[in-house]
């Protein structure tokens, strides 16, 4: 014991400063917007609109360097090579002028643009650095005996503290892609709300940084910095709207029980150290797998007490209460990121910790999450179908989303690792995309959520109606949306780990929870609307948020098989 | 000519099936791309959209390979890899089976669509009306399970907002009633076919979702099989439907709009019987012969329950609605006779229903559009002002009851010859439903039709010279079956042949069940038939 307690000399970690570009570029944008906002309260509305206006060019020029930066080459390097430099050149320029009329033609602040920008640049960050590192197709054998690593581990970004493998390039994609369309909603939002200001585009960003943190952590001690920035982040967000005093109310108990998770977890880590004698991942693992523990009961309430802190984050039955009010009281695009970023931020860190370091404690775990899977998806959907609110509808259909997910982690094999990928990708669109449509349908003042108010929708808004269809029928899992794949990759997992139960379970689940979507798609369509009740009108920047969500939610429905391999390829770190 | 056609076919260089189910779509996609502007193009459009996959679907009927080497086998196959980790594949082809199943779909679909206008929103109307064709292509088409799933599913989605948004009376209630009864039912037949799969890459050590492959393989043990097929059944079970999960059909017929009752009826209740044949008994030979005597009983309890409950329903749609319980009965248990007749006769019946209750929603479609009102009290005589339109319906309505020289008699008939074969007894009982039939059908048309017409039944149009041309390939259809089904049970013939000895292959203490009679299979002489049927009634 004594040789624990006996602290190494402090050495400077190796820092691999691209593979920390996508976490960087949103800490410095959130930073930056900021600082700017301190100095610059107000611009001159022309100057206001040229700089906004520049936005799209800058975001064009910063992906591109960023690219070249972290992919040590100038980027699309191939196609110029391809169609000759000056065509190439020109061709730049014409998509700088291009990015500049769209950014315009969307009518976006200046706060918005600049946040959609850093996104933009954090996501591109992600794919150079995966298409570097963690492109196994391209590698020959003669490659992975050279030394190559394709997702074999952790790139070692931060000494052993911080690591980027697949797993968290494609959820830190996920999560740049949520503070894109997340930013895109929040714009009409606080205008139409009059609650313009940098706050909560700052607070976006900064909340994202720390969900980077927590997905590529290797480190419990990593992991909780990065849960807290993302969490004290988002309790800000859900308070935000200070006039409503739902806001508040869902505000104030985010933040008491997410706080109160908070210790559950640390006290958690603090019993696997305990038992461990380590707080990283891959030393934990390594000691468990080389250790025989003579009284692992430290080690099981460890395991406990992180469940149980990171099933408050992912909305697991029973620790679920929060979810209904928070999602019902915070501004709906707050709960469009929530529900998306911070929901994956989570299971990224549930299966990295279990996944990756406890695995071979499966026998233990796995039982405790078959249980939390089966309350959470029969509970989140049978309280679903008695609600009367919109928001609050989707917020029990995502416990019991969360409850599919953690069918694919209970499998505790390959292929539900993967399961849980395919399944975070394809909610995130799709939750992006409902909230979205809500958030446009709710009206000045946040208001106009409960079913009564979707009625007649259809002859308010065709379009708006349709999409919200298209995102509530691949929630209920239709088949050509990417929610029927998702559930019928994480079934296949379950089944493949032999567990039917589960599946059938699972699969009742969402015929119960199609029950509550076809409820809100029967009150779109044959409800009547108030006589006087005014077509709705979508503002261009929510418009390309719901329109792309839309796009990658049937485009990947139909075409399933690139999201599969990327979540095949994302777990090479974790199968070897 | 013909074999021209083949090669054309059988070169491959036109993938004639992905056609079938992607030309709908297309169609979808357009008519969503046009303007609101001029609305009455929407019909023209659809029409012509369904009218040249119909087209394509009877030149799959000229090309289909009848000699004696290939009859049997998957034609036109298509393939394509679709999700490569989990071996799955966009893989059509088409077979005896499901050749008849397609040329129904292809031509009943344009003859719905001209018959009946929207009543409004057109252009949502026909889009779910060619996306819900693309679908029902697709399912009688695929032979990978994760396809086949996805199409079952799919025609959900447009019969769902068919009944919601165009029906009448209580459709929000029909609509969810009809898509959570079916997706109850297909969601077990997910974790069904997952594990099977997965079941069999354990064995085999190859993961794929072929039909052939994992039917050829036969490697999962004999009792979870038996489960994966209570799963696949339980979804089958809700689409035929068979007692007691039919509760939601008389609900969704009654309320839908006539053109998706016309589909639902000829269509989109064979998904469940052709189901049944190719991935039910074709997967799980044995557990298709150990649960065989179970499904035929729900089938004859369906028979009688739905001859019964036809019997007291006051509403004309409702009445059709549950003959269809009936009729699908007796699919059922000629398909679970698992004899070369009672197959044959499932397929026959099949389509047969298809054209006679397709045809019967249709007229009383019509009836409503003429009176406002379905119930049979309030008709009356309406023959005397509509008598064109009164023959119509008894020819349609005779074919639905199965009288000799129609297309309803022959395959009632081959279905209780393979089930006495099989089950005698519960043909024998079956065999009453037939005659509950002719009761609850005669009575029906003598209330609506005959005595004196009153009111607004004295005034009733005509059939119009459209409405003729829209009944004509029904009637020639119902007419030209009952007569020659020798073509329709020639080409069929080898296929379910291939399905039988797949069967006795591999269930060890299985002999296809035979009659001691002399069954005249294929009949050439028509005569005979009907002289024993009149023996057998």
């Amino acid at each position: 014991m004594l040789a624990q307690v006996t602290s190494p000399p402090v050495q400077t970690p190796d820092v691999v400063w691209s593979a920390l570009t996508p976490l960087m570029t949103l800490a410095v944008g959130a930073i930056l917007l900021i600082m700017f906002r301190s100095i610059v309260k107000r611009m001159p509305a022309e100057f206001d609109a040229a700089i906004t206006t520049a936005i799209g060019p800058a975001t064009v020029l910063g992906m591109w360097i960023v690219g070249g930066l972290v992919g040590n080459d100038v980027p699309l390097a191939d196609l110029r090579d391809d169609v000759s430099e000056p065509v190439f050149y020109i061709g730049l320029i014409a998509v700088l002028v291009l990015s500049a009329g769209f950014v315009r033609s969307m009518r976006i602040g200046f706060d918005a643009a600049f946040t959609v920008g850093v996104g933009l640049v954090s996501f591109v960050a992600t794919v150079v650095l995966w298409q570097q590192h963690f492109r196994p197709a391209d590698l020959s054998e003669a490659d992975l005996l050279a030394g190559a690593n394709p997702g074999g581990g952790p790139i070692a970004a931060f000494g052993t503290q911080y690591g980027l493998d697949g797993f968290a390039l494609v959820f830190g994609g996920l999560i740049a892609l949520a503070v894109v369309s997340s930013a895109l909603l929040f714009d009409g939002y606080l205008r139409r709300e009059r609650l313009e200001g940098a706050e909560m585009y700052v607070l976006l960003m900064l909340s994202a940084a720390g969900g980077l943190v927590m997905v590529g952590a290797n480190d419990l001690i990593v992991l909780f910095l990065g849960l807290e920035t993302l969490s004290i982040a988002v309790y800000v967000m859900a308070a935000m709207h200070s006039r409503r005093t739902e806001a508040l109310e869902a505000g104030l108990k985010y933040f008491v029980l997410g706080a109160f998770s908070s210790a559950f977890l640390l006290y958690g880590m603090a019993m696997v150290y305990g038992a461990t004698g380590s707080l990283n991942l891959l030393e934990i693992r390594a000691y468990l797998e080389a250790t025989i523990l003579i009284d692992d009961a430290m080690l099981l309430i460890g395991f406990g007490m992180l469940l149980v802190g990171l099933g408050f984050k992912v909305a697991a039955v029973p620790f679920h209460a929060w979810t209904p009010d928070v999602y019902q009281g915070a501004p709906t695009p707050v709960v469009a990121f929530m529900a998306s970023a911070v929901k994956a931020a989570g299971f990224a860190a549930l299966v990295r910790v279990f996944y990756l370091s406890f695995i071979g404690f499966a026998e233990d775990w796995q039982p405790v999450i078959y249980a939390l899977a089966v309350a959470t998806l029969l509970l989140g959907s049978l309280l679903a179908i008695v609600q009367r609110d919109a928001k609050r509808m989707l917020a029990y259909s995502s416990i019991s989303h969360a409850g599919f997910i953690l069918v694919g982690v209970q499998a505790a094999t390959g292929r539900g690792v993967a399961s849980v990928v395919f399944y975070a990708a394809a909610y995130t669109f799709l939750v992006i995309g409902s909230f979205g449509v809500l958030t446009v349908v709710s009206g000045e003042g946040d208001r106009a959520t409960s079913l009564d108010d979707l009625n007649g929708l259809n002859r308010r808004n065709p379009a708006l109606a349709f999409a919200f269809t298209i995102f509530l029928l691949g929630q209920a899992g239709v088949p050509l949306t990417t929610g029927f794949v998702a559930k019928f990759e994480v079934i296949g997992a379950a089944v493949d780990a032999r567990s039917f139960w589960l599946a059938i379970i699972a699969m009742i689940a969402a015929v119960v929870s199609a029950f509550l979507y076809l409820r809100i798609v029967l009150s779109m369509y044959l409800g009547s609307a108030d006589e006087e009740a005014e077509p709705i009108s979508v503002n261009p920047a929510a418009a390309v948020a719901i329109v792309a969500a839309l796009l990658l939610t049937i485009g990947f429905g139909v075409v399933p098989g690139p999201i599969d391999q990327l979540a095949n390829d994302a777990i090479l770190a974790f199968t070897g | 000519m013909q074999s021209l056609l083949l090669a054309a076919g059988g070169s491959a260089t036109f993938p004639v099936l992905s056609a079938l189910v992607v030309l709908p779509v297309i169609g979808a996609l357009f008519l969503l791309l046009l303007p609101n502007s001029r609305p009455e193009n929407f019909k023209q459009i659809t029409f012509l959209f369904s009218a040249v996959v119909g087209a394509m679907a009877i030149w799959v009927l000229t090309a289909f390979d009848t000699s004696p080497a290939h009859a049997a086998e998957m034609q036109l196959e298509n393939s394509h890899t679709w999700i490569e980790s989990l071996g799955i594949s966009w893989h059509l082809g088409i077979d005896g089976i499901s050749l008849w199943l397609v040329v129904l779909t292809g031509v009943i679909f344009p003859i719905a669509i001209v018959a009946i206008d929207a009543e409004h929103t057109p252009k949502a109307y026909y889009a779910w009306l060619l996306v819900l064709e693309a679908g029902c292509m697709g399912v009688f088409l695929a032979l990978d399970l994760f396809a086949f799933f996805v199409f079952f599913e799919i025609v959900l989605i447009p019969m769902y907002f068919l009944i919601g948004q165009w029906g009448h009376g209580e459709r929000a209630y029909a609509a969810t009633k009809f898509f959570i009864y079916t997706m109850f039912g297909s969601a077990l037949m997910l974790v069904g076919i997952l594990s099977l799969a997965f079941l069999n890459e354990a064995e085999t050590g190859v993961l794929t979702f072929n039909l052939i492959e994992l039917a050829e393989s036969q490697a999962i043990a004999t009792t979870t099989a038996r489960w994966i097929f209570l799963s696949f059944a339980l979804a089958f079970a809700v689409k035929v439907p068979l007692f007691p999960v039919h509760t939601w059909l008389p609900d969704a017929h009654t309320n839908a709009p006539t053109a998706g009752s016309v589909i639902l009826a000829a269509v989109m209740l064979k998904l469940g019987t052709y189901g049944f044949l190719r991935f039910g008994i074709y997967l799980f030979p044995e557990a298709a012969v150990w649960f065989a005597p179970a499904l035929v009983t729900l089938g004859t309890i369906g028979i009688i329950y739905g001859a019964v409950a036809a019997t007291m329903q006051r509403d004309l749609k409702r009445l059709v609605a549950y003959s269809s319980v009936a009729h699908l009965g007796f699919i059922v248990i000629g398909t679970f006779a698992l004899n070369t007749e009672g197959i044959e006769g499932g397929i026959l019946q099949m389509v047969n229903h298809g054209l006679s209750t397709g045809a019967l929603f249709l007229l009383v479609g019509w009836i409503y559009d003429r009176r406002h009102t379905r119930e049979i009290s309030e008709l009356g005589g309406l023959q005397k002002p509509a008598p064109y339109f009164a023959g119509v319906f008894m020819v349609v309505m005779l074919s639905s009851i199965g009288l000799p020289g129609l297309n309803g008699f022959v395959g009632e008939f081959l279905t209780l010859i393979g089930a006495f074969a099989a089950h005698r007894w519960w043909a024998v009982v079956a065999a009453s439903g037939v005659i509950i039939a002719a009761l609850y059908l005669l009575w029906a048309y003598q209330r609506v039709f005959h005595g004196p017409a009153e009111g607004d039944n004295a005034t009733m149009k005509d059939l119009t010279l459209k409405e003729a041309f829209i009944m004509a390939p029904f009637l020639f259809g119902i007419v030209f079956m009952g007569v020659y089904p020798k073509p329709v049970i020639e080409r069929m013939e080898p296929a379910v042949d291939a399905l039988i000895s797949h069967v006795e292959f591999h269930v060890d203490d299985f002999e296809e069940p035979t009659a001691d009679i002399v069954v005249p299979v294929a009949a050439d002489d028509h005569g005979d038939d009907a002289e024993d049927a009149e023996d057998d009634h």
